[in-house]
């Protein structure tokens, strides 16, 4: 016990004497969780649209009056032809051209019906996903509207309908940050924890302070300790000043149960920082350390279901996300601040860190050799 | 000049030795390019629902039989009431119920009117969004043959053509963003380090000491760097070509001239940085913790950028990786030619003219200054 105690006091002294790192550790994060989750905005509402209007009819002139008057798209432009329209597509100035052939009104009355084009710039699929189903639900609309114009109710027998009410729970304005802080945090936890950890041990391998230690009667488990509580503590007050940014600027208080978040971070963080220290003690150079964990933040941050969802992903990719301890931290986050949930609902993902924890950690304890 | 090549020949000699970075530096991209070219996707597939269905009639079922039969959706069958729903959203096994009134087809069929709540858990709006769209245009496919032909007349049909990516796959969209990401930090981070480790281990000083220009010291750090950057190009494209299947629509030299300008501009970002800064971790720090989520951010690849607040937009402008992004987009997927990318190859030169200038003339040949 005593041991760690002088451990720690090393580490801290450390720590804070380098000012530099200091203030990154807790400037970076902060300043980040301000800024990005404006950034992070998903929601389609600017859709960019250009028309080509060949018919120049009240019936084309109304379908595009009640397009742009939806909401979700932005007119760019009337164009003359087709090729300017794509040319639009092409520069990335509209993401859907709209053609209404001559026409258009005529064959639609006369002949019953009527083909528009629609041309979509598909390399987005949210985008064509979302604005693709908005202009098509406009259209049926309008085409109600026109059929109801010209059919007399009384030819109309009475259909069946069947009304979709869609309701949206937890998020219900769907504002987009609510659903991006949280899990943000998770990510700049994440790289707090799993760099500083990483670069600590092979620092002082490449300095060559670690002999000095190696020479001691130290065991190898009180210096990973040593090494972890100080980074596990900073881990701790950069979440908590997180949590603190989320309610000053977004406004986002946790729905559910704080103690449960905290007690998931608590052994997230000793995961995460398990994590770094093995990379650690595999490594033999700061530069190698680096970019042995930058690989696996990527993979940890682009497959942890912050950004695109894990339901999607192929199986073999479903099992990488199941070993992303990021993915777990996600998901806890926003079933507490989001929807409320309790002990009951993060057991599973808190028997899963736990276990990650150890094993991590016991993993790094082995491989730290005293000896070269 | 051979004092230039000989410097750059002891550069080459530091990268090659250390097996280890060289083996991540070159395996990283491909893996990468590899899992993310897979596994990241937008499209809705599989999402878990519940089908609250007490009316059980005919009606009923064969409409969440066609929910069920589609490729979106994947029913989660423990959820049969209410109660049950509640805390199924909450421990996050469904991200949607649909839910049936109690007399579903005597609603339908004889007062012609019948209500399905659908209730989506909308802590993600997108993906809440495309599932209750996914969801209604399956109810109303299933209206219009309840309706047969009577309700078809004066009818607009859509004919929708989508162009580039027709089969709507993830990689068109994740391939040239991953591929500027990776560059990006590969590139700002191995001239950053290399050079402040220099001046860590001291050996900076030796360096300085010797007649060679202090500024092409520098400078015969980026030439390994520039090179190894080229083959991981090379490597990902081939990659994303032969396995992922996406293949370039234009002109591989351009898209190589334009890779060389990128690496060039990110290669200029890491000099000044590690003329800024005086340790390793503190090098690593910014150009990892502080440029790794804002490149991801503001290249446009993840998020539209014209959703952003307007100074927002402004400062992506100075991401070297949105504009390599709209590049590589722009070659590989839409096979456009130079006319449509002189703009960005312009602003990309631009700020690695305007970091040049800017290390070179923050660059100090005096010890204490470190």
């Amino acid at each position: 016990m005593r041991t760690i105690k002088f451990l720690l006091e090393k580490e801290f002294r450390q720590i804070f004497r380098n000012r530099a790192i200091l203030i990154l550790i807790m400037v970076l994060p902060v300043m980040q969780l301000i800024i990005l989750p404006l950034a992070a905005d998903f929601q389609i509402k600017n859709i960019n649209l250009s028309v080509v209007d060949h018919d120049h009819s009240p019936y084309s002139r109304q379908l595009i009056s009640k397009i742009t008057a939806s909401g979700y798209f932005r007119l760019q432009g009337y164009y003359a032809s087709f090729q300017d329209a794509y040319r639009l597509i092409e520069q990335d100035k509209a993401d859907l051209a709209l053609e209404i052939p001559n026409g258009f009104e005529r064959n639609l009355i006369r002949e019953n019906s009527q083909q528009v084009f629609i041309t979509v710039n598909a390399i987005n699929g949210t985008k064509v996903g979302l604005g693709g189903a908005y202009l098509l639900s406009i259209l049926r609309d309008f085409n109600q509207s026109v059929r109801t114009d010209w059919v007399s109710p009384t030819r109309m027998p009475p259909q069946p309908t069947i009304e979709v009410s869609p309701l949206n729970r937890f998020n219900p304005q769907l504002n987009y940050p609510f659903f991006m802080v949280p899990g943000i945090l998770a990510i700049l936890l994440t790289m707090i924890g799993g760099f500083l950890s990483a670069l600590n041990i092979v620092k002082e391998k490449e300095i060559g302070t670690i002999e000095q230690i190696n020479v001691t009667p130290i065991r190898k488990h009180h210096f990973i300790l040593g090494k972890l509580i100080p980074f596990w503590m900073l881990g701790n007050i950069v979440f908590t000043m997180g949590l603190f940014v989320s309610w000053l600027i977004y406004g986002i208080l946790p729905q559910g149960n704080v103690l449960a978040m905290y007690v998931f971070v608590w052994i997230y963080l000793l995961a995460v920082l398990g994590f770094g220290l093995l990379v650690s003690t595999y490594t033999d150079t700061q530069q190698q350390a680096m970019f042995v964990m930058f690989f696996f933040m990527m993979i940890f941050i682009l497959m942890g279901g912050l950004f695109t969802s894990i339901d999607s992903m192929p199986g073999w990719a479903k099992c990488i996300a199941a070993l992303n301890p990021v993915s777990y931290l996600v998901e806890v986050m926003r079933m507490i601040v989001l929807k409320g949930s309790g002990w009951s609902a993060i057991l599973p993902h808190l028997a899963i860190i736990s276990g990650f924890a150890i094993v991590l950690n016991g993993w790094a304890v082995w491989n730290y050799r005293k000896t070269t | 000049m051979k004092q230039f090549l000989t410097f750059v020949r002891k550069e080459f000699y530091h990268v090659l030795r250390d097996r280890r970075t060289l083996l991540i530096l070159f395996g990283m991209p491909l893996a990468q390019i590899l899992i993310f070219g897979f596994a990241l996707t937008n499209e809705v597939k599989n999402a878990r629902i519940a089908i609250i269905d007490p009316a059980k009639d005919h009606a009923s079922r064969s409409l969440a039989e066609r929910i069920g039969a589609s490729n979106y959706f994947e029913i989660y069958e423990d959820v049969t009431n209410r109660n049950r729903m509640e805390t199924a959203f909450k421990d996050g096994k469904i991200k949607l119920a649909v839910v049936f009134p109690a007399r579903f087809e005597h609603d339908l069929m004889h007062r012609h009117n019948a209500r399905i709540q659908v209730i989506a858990d909308a802590s993600d709006p997108n993906y809440a969004t495309t599932l209750t769209n996914y969801i209604t245009s399956i109810v109303q496919d299933y209206q219009q043959e309840l309706t047969g032909t009577a309700g078809l007349s004066y009818r607009i049909t859509p004919q929708i053509r989508m162009l580039y990516n027709p089969q709507l796959k993830g990689a068109p969209n994740f391939v040239p963003g991953v591929m500027a990401l990776v560059l990006m930090l590969v590139s700002v981070m191995m001239t950053a380090i290399s050079i402040v480790r220099e001046k860590e281990t001291g050996t900076m000083e030796v360096l300085l000491v010797s007649p060679f220009k202090p500024a092409w010291v520098i400078l015969s750090k980026a030439v390994p760097y520039l090179i190894l950057s080229l083959v991981n190009v090379l490597s990902i494209v081939l990659m994303s070509v032969m396995v992922l299947q996406l293949p370039v629509a234009g002109s591989w030299l351009l898209l190589f001239a334009e890779s060389t300008l990128f690496i060039v501009t990110c290669l200029t970002l890491g000099i000044f940085i590690s003329i800024k800064t005086k340790s390793q971790q503190v090098a690593m720090l910014i150009s990892l913790m502080g440029m790794l989520l804002p490149t991801m951010m503001f290249s446009g690849f993840m998020f539209p950028i014209e959703n952003m607040p307007l100074p927002l937009q402004l400062f992506s402008n100075v991401v070297p990786a949105k504009w390599f992004y709209i590049i590589v987009k722009s070659i590989m997927i839409k096979g456009l030619g130079f006319t449509a990318i002189w703009k960005e190859t312009l602003i990309l030169a631009g700020i690695a003219l305007f970091f040049f200038i800017i290390s070179l003339r923050s660059f100090k040949i005096r010890l204490d200054e470190y």
